[in-house]
């Protein structure tokens, strides 16, 4: 759920924006343009039905005949018909646009979502991205086929009609036309005022929605400190707030057609009184005056949805200027152009063209600062031999995730450079490093499918004696045999259906189908039972054997068996060594880690494991 | 149903007033056609007037048809009249029933609210919070559009049809059958279509939901994704989630399409059978030109309310499922206390005699517990997981209620104590603490407003997060929760442990709640309140042999009951789980000197 309160309404009205989302809308420009033909049609039939009328007055009524009325009825029939066609036609040719241009932009955006770099992720929440590929995305869609509709009906119609009346009758015509621009005045402020009293509306109504998450996530809370009369006394003030401003809205709403109507009933009138003269007269026939009528009443509509279109665009433009950002947003870490010419990019790799990778990782002199942060690393220099295990130890922000994010890619660093093999990783592709690449996270991620499926996320192509080979090589295979359905098992959304201890195994089954040169874990501080602890170690030890590998440590027995300990401490390394070298200086590593040792120890006796 | 019953309390006044301006709306629009028909018949054309008695009576009362016809302007006028009538009764309609509904959604909202926060703790254990703020948002925005529009739409629509046959059939009977032949299938077919066309709605719904959460997977894996450089099988994933929900859309909408167009189709040709049949009887002189124009004026304005009833109805079931869903949280049962409950003073010693304790019947936590913690003294409990030590401190907020055995406090049994007293004056720092969406200051002062800023940072000073908040770019003002800044585990706690404080305890727990920050922030933390507080019993739940070493008193807990209790100087010459704690000093003494040996 999302709380977030965004601008949802922009002043100017932004045309090259509007140009530039057409674009979106080029495959479907044929449906467009047969949407335009059926809604002139439309209207035209919307004004002949009137004309209909007034012929069959005039003609038989008047008259007293009933010769033609077979041609008539005829005729009638096929108005029926084309209008019921052309409803079809058009209700047809704005879902294709609408579910197309949906499609489209999503495609586009997700596209686009692939690529951008972890800074963007750093500063753009998970919600805020869902908010924009479904319901802005929805909305874009929604007003470009139907203001398309809502505006060719309504200026076809309206300039069909006001022809019409000035054929049949000009003097009577302009003045009924001449109300016309206070209509659209009128019109116009409404909508604008309308829509702004519903932004009102919705925007508490996300502040309840926020109310109602807090009362019912912090309940417990709240009761510990007795607080219910005071978070329902400001809960009431919301749902007075919500009242008062749902039924100002309302108010508005149901204050504009009554004005509109009166407005049009004035030209009526005057048709009415004019007009009816005129047919005493014998200036126009009975027929024409009932078609005036009818015209002055019909004239309201159009005007109506034409007003319409202005809010609607100025409440769509707010959401496209975001979809578009979004869809244009630059990754920060991009293959050049003859990079990708020889690696392929992360769509269409070209794999026939990648080196093999050992596992040599050096960093020289690399400097990383996060945008707009503070300096994480300075002139840091490390070099790892293909095959050992190296584990980070030190506090939060100490640097350590920063330099696994640099190994994989995820970011580069700002000056230096990082060598994979000796070869600046930033002279071959993104993804022939990350598909070499294990990566192990601490708190596992696992996706909607069967184990199975889960599993096989690391390599595509793999069997499923390899997946299962894999689940057994760290010990996953017990518990997976114990579920349902055993390796077909749905694993619910996010894993959810799993335990924590449960999805680290499938994640760590996942990294060693993968087969990588280099290992990367972000180990897990969560606590999981004894048991399980023992299958991860045992997991963790297995896949990291022959491999480079490193590990953000935080558990005793991980670190201890680490080839290399290195102590980072405001993004340097302040110790190097072996367990017992660094026991022996008895400097940070030795405080670290006698710390580690009794709280472990605590914990374990009382039959937890580690606890964040 | 009596929950809409007892909903409508106060507002049955509007929704009277709702209909009755509804009732005047349709005759004031009835009578517009009237008017018009008279002015052609029997005003400008000769025929004798024709129609209801008030519009004949009308007729004569401005002077029959000369008179008329030499002030045509007043026809014009009486029209506008009739149209601003008209307004103003659609305007009070509108007005009307939002208040009443508006009314009632807060009336519910508020309900709803007050009614969970009252809840049994246990309740909210297990609560699925998800689905609850779903039944308190779009539920009861369900129930509030269907108050709102729908229910004074059906009268609407009833009322339409039931007016305008009064009016048409003296006009002319047979014309009058003709002009109701297709409304009843009109409506019959907006129903049944309408039924199959929620159904399609529901699985482009869905579809759209297997999207979104691919989509958010996809978010939310990002790092595993291209961990494994799997860009191009999640783009395929998604397009073909994306595809399908565009394939059930585009269904669902051609579907709306077939809607559209047959029932238009339908309600043109009702109009055109009136025109044509009209026509006839015209010629034939049974009915006059105004009459015809009544009759296909009225039909305008009688189908499209026809229609939209078919789809009321089609969609009322969701407003009945919503209610029930609603009615459901109303009728849990809220925490109540014993009519004879006191509120002595929360000062004695705390005695637990036998008491067990189970949250289901087969699976006892406590087991004939008893114990005693001093008035004034600080006590530890040491237990395992699953052991009932959380339990048991819960027990002493009344947050759950023994059944059997005897808990009190100065000698008052617990469970005469009212809640509400007795949770005022014992803290209790819970293990996983919730900060509400304000800023750090009022988060702190929470229990009271009104406390002075002083006393906001003398107690973030004791819970050893003053620093920490100051350096926030914003301080104190920094908001937290949902909306705001999220906090580490550790700096949740401290604040929560600062709110606490605020309270006017006399007995103080800590759930755990100190293993979230390090061993020195918690010794400082229990140094500083030592310091501050003077009779205040405290009892903390921990693993650290630092912190449980310096209690007065040391319990340990296992499998529901007591088995050791006494001073550190004690536990730690006994056999038993706090010594296996204690030994883990030496553990580590031997680890090391074998390391560096």
């Amino acid at each position: 759920m999302q709380f977030q309160e965004e601008q949802d309404y922009t002043k100017r009205f932004d045309l090259t924006l509007w140009k530039r989302l057409l674009k979106y809308a080029r495959p479907f420009y044929g449906f467009l343009a047969a949407l335009c033909v059926c809604m002139v049609i439309n209207a035209v039939v919307d004004v002949v039905f009137p004309m209909m009328t007034r012929y069959a007055i005039d003609n038989f009524i008047a008259k007293e005949t009933v010769a033609g009325l077979g041609g008539f009825i005829a005729l009638y029939l096929l108005l029926l018909l084309v209008q019921v066609l052309v409803i079809f036609g058009f209700q047809r040719c704005a879902s294709k646009v609408e579910v197309g241009v949906c499609y489209t932009i999503r495609k586009l955006a997700f596209e686009k979502l692939q690529q951008l770099s972890f800074s963007f992720y750093d500063k753009t929440s998970v919600g805020y991205l869902m908010a924009r590929m479904t319901s802005d995305t929805q909305r874009l869609a929604d007003t470009i086929g139907w203001t398309l509709i809502d505006l060719v009906w309504g200026s076809v119609y309206m300039v069909l009609t006001a022809v019409a009346m000035l054929y049949y009758n000009w003097k009577l015509a302009l003045l009924v036309l001449s109300v016309l621009p206070v209509l659209a005045v009128v019109s116009a402020y409404f909508q604008s005022v309308i829509l702004k009293n519903h932004r009102e509306v919705r925007k508490t109504n996300s502040r309840i929605t926020g109310a109602f998450n807090e009362g019912i996530m912090g309940a417990k809370t709240t009761k510990t400190l007795v607080r219910e009369d005071r978070n329902f006394e400001e809960f009431q003030v919301l749902t007075n707030t919500m009242r008062n401003s749902s039924v100002r809205a309302a108010t508005f709403s149901s204050i504009y057609m009554p004005i509109v109507t009166s407005l049009g009933s004035i030209v009526t009138g005057l048709a009415l009184w004019k007009g009816g003269y005129d047919t005493l007269s014998g200036a126009i026939s009975l027929g024409t005056l009932v078609i005036f009528i009818n015209y002055t009443v019909s004239f309201i509509e159009p005007v109506r949805s034409i007003a319409n279109i202005f809010s609607e665009m100025q409440s769509a433009q707010a959401a496209a200027e975001r979809v578009v950002s979004l869809v244009e947003t630059e990754p920060d870490i991009v293959d050049g152009p003859e990079i990708t010419a020889v690696y392929g990019d992360q769509f269409s790799p070209k794999t026939e063209n990648w080196p093999k990778i050992h596992g040599d990782v050096d960093f020289e002199h690399v400097s990383f600062q996060y945008k707009g942060g503070e300096k994480v690393l300075s002139d840091f220099t490390l070099h790892v031999k293909a095959g050992q295990n190296i584990a980070l130890v030190g506090e939060t922000g100490s640097g350590k995730s920063t330099i696994v994010n640099l190994i994989c890619r995820f970011y580069e660093p700002t000056e230096g450079s990082i060598l994979i093999d000796g070869v600046d990783y930033r002279q071959r592709s993104q993804l022939w490093l990350q598909s070499h690449l294990g990566y192990v996270l601490q708190s596992p991620h696992l996706f909607s499918g069967t184990v199975r499926e889960n599993i096989r996320y690391g390599r595509l192509d793999a069997t499923d004696e390899e997946v299962e080979r894999a689940a057994e090589m760290v010990r996953a295979d017990h518990f997976i045999s114990k579920l349902e359905k055993g390796y077909d098992t749905d694993v619910g959304e996010g894993g959810n259906r799993l335990s924590t201890g449960e999805k680290q195994l499938i994640s760590f089954a996942r990294a060693i189908l993968a087969n990588p040169a280099i290992f990367v874990l972000d180990e897990a501080t969560s606590s999981i039972d004894t048991e399980t602890e023992q299958a991860i170690q045992y997991a963790i030890s297995k896949m990291l054997s022959g491999r480079t590998s490193f590990i953000v440590a935080h558990r005793l027995s991980t670190i201890k068996n680490a080839d290399r300990i290195l102590v980072i401490s405001q993004g340097r390394v302040i110790e190097d060594g072996t367990h017992k070298q660094l026991l022996e200086k008895r400097g940070h590593y030795y405080t670290l880690y006698t710390n580690q040792f009794k709280e472990e120890g605590e914990l374990s006796a009382l039959g937890k494991s580690l606890e964040a | 149903m009596l929950l809409v019953r007892s909903l409508m309390k106060g507002n049955t006044g509007y929704y009277v007033g709702a209909i009755l301006s509804t009732l005047g709306m349709v005759v004031i629009n009835y009578i517009t056609p009237l008017l018009l028909s008279l002015v052609l018949d029997s005003v400008l054309g000769e025929t004798e007037p024709n129609g209801p008695g008030f519009m004949i009576a009308w007729y004569q009362w401005m002077g029959g048809r000369q008179a008329l016809l030499n002030n045509l302007w007043i026809c014009g006028l009486w029209l506008v009249l009739l149209n601003v009538g008209g307004g103003l009764f659609q305007f009070l309609n509108g007005r009307l029933s939002a208040v009443a509904s508006e009314n009632i959604a807060r009336t519910l909202r508020n309900r709803l609210y007050n009614h969970l926060s009252r809840l049994e703790f246990n309740y909210h254990v297990k609560a699925e919070t998800g689905d609850l703020i779903q039944r308190c948002t779009s539920d009861v925005e369900t129930v509030r559009r269907f108050l709102s529009t729908q229910l004074v739409q059906i009268v609407r629509a009833v009322a339409m049809m039931v007016i305008a046959l009064c009016i048409l059939l003296p006009l002319n009977r047979p014309l009058t059958l003709v002009a109701m032949a297709m409304v009843p299938l009109i409506f019959l077919f907006s129903m049944l279509f309408f039924r199959l066309v929620i159904k399609r709605f529901r699985e482009s719904d869905e579809a759209e939901g297997v999207m979104s959460a691919t989509l958010q997977e996809n978010l939310t894996g990002m790092r595993v994704v291209r961990a494994f450089g799997r860009q191009r099988f999640e783009t395929e994933k998604f397009d073909q989630r994306s595809s399908d929900f565009r394939r059930k859309t585009d269904h669902f909408l051609k579907l709306l399409a077939w809607y559209w167009s047959a029932s238009d189709f339908m309600c043109m040709a009702q109009t055109g059978l009136v025109l044509i049949v009209g026509i006839f009887l015209c010629i034939r002189g049974e009915i006059s030109l105004g009459t015809l124009v009544v009759f296909t004026q009225y039909e305008s304005m009688l189908l499209w309310p026809v229609r939209q009833m078919g789809r009321i109805l089609a969609d009322m079931g969701k407003s009945m499922v919503s209610l029930d869903r609603l009615d459901e949280i109303l009728l849990q049962k809220p925490e109540s206390d014993a009519p004879d409950s006191v509120e002595p003073p929360i000062d004695g010693d705390i005695v637990f005699r036998n008491v067990s304790f189970a949250y289901n019947d087969d699976n006892p936590v406590l087991q004939n517990l008893s114990l005693t913690i001093p008035r004034g003294k600080t006590v530890a409990i040491l237990g395992a997981t699953g052991s009932g030590k959380s339990t048991l401190v819960h027990l002493l907020q009344r947050l759950y209620e023994y059944r059997s055995g005897s808990i009190t406090i100065g000698g008052v049994e617990l469970n005469r104590i009212k809640k509400r007293w007795l949770r005022e004056h014992v803290g209790i720092v819970l293990q996983e603490p919730f900060l509400y969406s304000k800023d750090i200051r009022e988060n702190i002062r929470i229990v009271n407003p009104d406390l002075p800023e002083e006393a906001v940072f003398e107690a973030a000073h004791i819970a050893c997060i003053h620093e920490g908040i100051l350096e926030f770019e914003r301080g104190y003002d920094t908001i937290v929760g949902e909306r705001g800044v999220t906090l580490s585990g550790g700096q949740k706690q401290r604040v929560a442990i600062a709110r606490t404080l605020l309270k006017d305890n006399d007995v103080l727990i800590f759930d755990d709640s100190l293993s979230a920050v390090d061993t020195q922030t918690d010794a400082s933390i229990r140094a500083a309140l030592k310091h501050s507080t003077k009779n205040l019993t405290t009892i903390i739940i921990s693993h650290r042999i630092t912190t449980l070493s310096e209690a007065d008193l040391i319990f340990v807990l296992e499998d529901g009951h007591i088995v050791q209790s006494g001073t550190h100087e004690e536990l730690s010459r006994q056999e038993g789980l706090y010594k296996r704690v204690c030994s883990i000093q030496n553990a580590l003494e031997t680890e090391l000197g074998q390391t560096l040996a």
